[in-house]
């Protein structure tokens, strides 16, 4: 039984959401991007330097074809997202917007008072917002609440790598969102990471650094691709049920003779 | 007049919005907010700069 990933009404087969940063070259993105499978990449807006680099950046994202999902990142003020957020609109004429608004410098945590006002703002001016948050039930249920569809909350803060910090946490937003999309965001550094988050329920997956800082992007992407797949295929089929004490898969019956005395 | 674009002080002596991004050779897809503020493309042709602006022209770029 195969069940897409839904998007605000829009299905895709991969449950692995990447982003284009960091990679060693635009080669290397391209690659791995194929390799992925993956059929959604983030993107970002900036000044740009170099006019020339900006237009063979953007066409080499044109040429994979994949859906574009911008994203806010770097922004700390509601103004400053609202902004941002409407700017990629226009550029990437898409109302999709992964809604990023840091609140904190050192661990670059999402500033969740600041998130749910300028969630409210971008919904009411027709955008459909994926926020980057933190693991908090409430704070899902009030994103939840304003009309999002698809929540994000982290694995662990963006660029460590550490995998599921709070298991439990993003476990109870799944049994208390149970209809929502839900999308670990950032954090995650190995496939197995990948594979725990598909395997407690979550819809998918979106990461940059893990694939794009190991030392074969390509390879590294494939990895991922294999372990959502795998995390996923194992929440359809539903784990057997942990136990504290040990029993034979063996069958006990038909015992040789040393055990009969 | 001097406007900040880009973090950057220019002079400008043509203050319509339009004409000022043709003329720092902005190649598109981009899109411009002035003091914080999104002015959509369709905007821009009607929308006069005024000392002091805050320009901020912006490009797709990588993103995680």
């Amino acid at each position: 039984m195969h069940k897409p990933l839904t998007i605000y009404g829009e299905t895709f087969d991969s449950r692995l959401l990447i982003g284009s940063a960091l990679y060693p070259s635009p080669q290397i993105m391209q690659q791995s991007l194929v390799a992925s499978q993956s059929q959604i990449v983030t993107v970002s807006l900036r000044r740009q330097n170099s006019v020339e680099a900006g237009q063979d950046f953007w066409q080499l994202i044109k040429d994979t074809g994949l859906r574009v999902l911008p994203n806010t990142a770097g922004c700390h003020s509601v103004k400053e997202v609202v902004t941002l957020a409407q700017m990629c609109r226009e550029v990437f004429d898409t109302d999709w917007i992964k809604l990023e608004l840091i609140g904190d410098e050192y661990n670059l945590q999402p500033d969740p008072v600041a998130l749910l006002e300028a969630t409210d703002i971008l919904i009411k001016d027709g955008f459909k917002v994926l926020p980057y948050c933190t693991d908090d039930l409430v704070i899902c249920q009030r994103l939840a609440d304003l009309g999002c569809e698809v929540l994000m909350p982290w694995g662990a803060p963006i660029g460590t790598g550490k995998g599921l910090i709070n298991p439990y946490n993003l476990k109870t937003i799944r049994e208390r969102l149970p209809e929502h999309t839900l999308i670990v965001d950032a954090g995650l550094g190995l496939p197995s990471h990948a594979c725990q988050a598909l395997e407690l329920g979550y819809d998918a997956v979106l990461l940059n650094s893990a694939i794009a800082g190991a030392g074969c992007p390509v390879t590294m992407a494939k990895a991922f691709k294999s372990a959502v797949e795998a995390g996923r295929f194992s929440y359809e089929a539903k784990a057997m049920p942990e136990k504290e004490v040990a029993a034979p898969s063996t069958p006990t019956m038909g015992m040789p003779f040393w055990h009969q005395d | 007049m001097n406007v900040v674009f880009n973090g950057q002080q220019v002079a400008l002596t043509d203050t319509n919005l339009q004409a000022f991004i043709e003329s720092q050779g902005a190649v598109p897809p981009f899109a411009v907010a002035v003091n914080g503020q999104f002015v959509p493309r369709s905007q821009c042709a009607v929308t006069e700069l005024k000392e002091g602006d805050q320009i901020e022209l912006l490009s797709p770029i990588q993103g995680g």
